[in-house]
């Protein structure tokens, strides 16, 4: 039924992609160019010569910000915000690109000597949780003295018992 | 209309500018590719940044607010070939793309703020133009609250926008300014003067007491201190630093450390 001859198909039709992928490239160049000269008679244009724009060397602006070379906005002073102090150094630093003094000694909440006894403490502590059962019982030995089975009792609420933090 | 010709620019930095006045380019080159007179030490001719105040006219600048002439030589890293700029004074803020200014919600639209800047319209804040913001997160902001960001876009024929985080995604400081503190208004030139590399006035308040303090290119700042006194104190020496020389300066706050 399909016969040879290719009955006649509308230009729109020939112009559908599914319809040009059997074509060679040159037909579909062809095509291309009849569709810009399609396009470009109905756009207007003005008949100018063109006009060559001129190289400006002035760059205008309307902040502040480059000119003066303003440092960032938000500033906290004498530890009162750590985290803003630590970005006005961040910051500043980036636009100066130089180094500022940093002053390392801030208010600290708690002293280094009250962290090194907290730590001491807390050491022992968590590392007696992490002991095999034998090894408890024979530092509750060396602590407490042989009681037998009642020093089983007390050792394990020794245990139990919070550890409050010296603060 | 005959045009005043204009004045080298170099002979006015420092003086008072006025409207109008034409400001002459040293080497700015004619059309045909000539170039006038170049002066002794002129750097090569990189993009000059014409700051504000001014405005390009033609072969030179034209002035279009009152003030000093500024000037900073070429060679700075910021911009190659020398910034020119007028030093004026005013109250009332106009937003400025990538200015860090105070804002304080106004309202809350859907998922937009409107923020009061003190500009002639209300900028405009998206939910979504803070760190960490997503569609069920949604920052925890109300009608009051006070939020430092920067304009995205602002110009005079579009309502300005503001957003709390930067190109990177991260807030740098920005976004709601917490707790407490004390809000108020000065002239833009004393925010400019405070934000100076070296502001004497800064460093003399933070040998006084540890605080907090946010300023905002639209005039406001905001101080937080330990206690309410302190906080006025402050507040009270930013006023009136505007006004006082470095030794009445030097004097009140001798006082203050002295009490």
């Amino acid at each position: 039924m399909a016969a040879e001859v290719k009955t006649k198909l509308s230009k729109n039709l020939l112009r559908m992609k599914f319809m040009q992928r059997g074509l060679d490239s040159q037909t579909k160049k062809q095509l291309e160019e009849e569709e810009k000269k399609i396009i470009s008679e109905e756009h207007w244009y003005l008949d100018l010569p063109d006009l060559k724009e001129k190289e400006s060397y002035i760059i205008e602006e309307r902040s502040f910000m480059p000119c003066e070379d303003l440092l960032y906005g938000r500033m906290s002073f004498k530890g009162f915000n750590p985290e803003i102090e630590k970005l006005m150094i961040q910051m500043n630093s980036k636009c100066k690109e130089k180094e500022i003094e940093v002053d390392d000694k801030m208010e600290a909440d708690v002293s280094d000597e009250e962290m090194a006894r907290r730590y001491e403490t807390l050491v022992g502590t968590i590392g007696k949780k992490f002991m095999r059962k034998r090894d408890q019982r024979v530092l509750q030995d060396e602590d407490g003295g042989e009681d037998g089975s009642s020093n089983i009792r007390p050792s394990k609420k020794a245990k139990k018992k919070f550890l409050k933090p010296q603060d | 209309m005959a045009a005043e010709s204009g004045v080298a620019a170099e002979a006015c930095v420092g003086q008072v500018v006025l409207p109008g006045d034409l400001l002459l380019l040293p080497c700015y080159p004619d059309e045909d590719g000539e170039r006038l007179r170049l002066g002794a030490g002129t750097a090569p001719r990189g993009r000059l940044l014409c700051g504000p105040g001014l405005r390009r006219c033609g072969a030179g600048l034209m002035v279009i607010k009152c003030g000093l002439l500024r000037h900073r030589p070429a060679g700075s890293g910021g911009a190659a070939g020398g910034v020119y700029w007028v030093d004026s004074q005013q109250k009332r803020y106009v937003p400025v793309k990538g200015d860090h200014v105070i804002g304080i919600v106004t309202a809350k639209a859907g998922d937009v703020f409107k923020l009061d800047v003190g500009g002639s319209e209300q900028a405009s804040l998206s939910y979504l133009a803070f760190e960490g913001a997503t569609k069920r997160n949604r920052p925890n902001v109300q009608v009051g609250d006070l939020i430092y960001g920067q304009f995205l876009v602002a110009n005079k024929d579009m309502e300005p926008e503001m957003v709390c985080i930067d190109s990177s995604g991260r807030s740098t400081g920005m976004g709601i300014i917490g707790q407490d503190g004390f809000l108020f208004k000065v002239s833009l030139g004393l925010i400019r003067k405070l934000l100076a590399p070296k502001c004497e006035i800064i460093q003399e308040l933070s040998q006084l007491y540890p605080f907090e303090l946010v300023l905002g290119m639209n005039g406001r700042i905001w101080v937080k201190a330990k206690t309410v006194q302190q906080t006025l104190i402050i507040v009270n020496i930013l006023e009136a630093c505007e006004y006082m020389t470095a030794e009445q300066r030097k004097q009140a706050l001798a006082k203050l450390s002295g009490n």
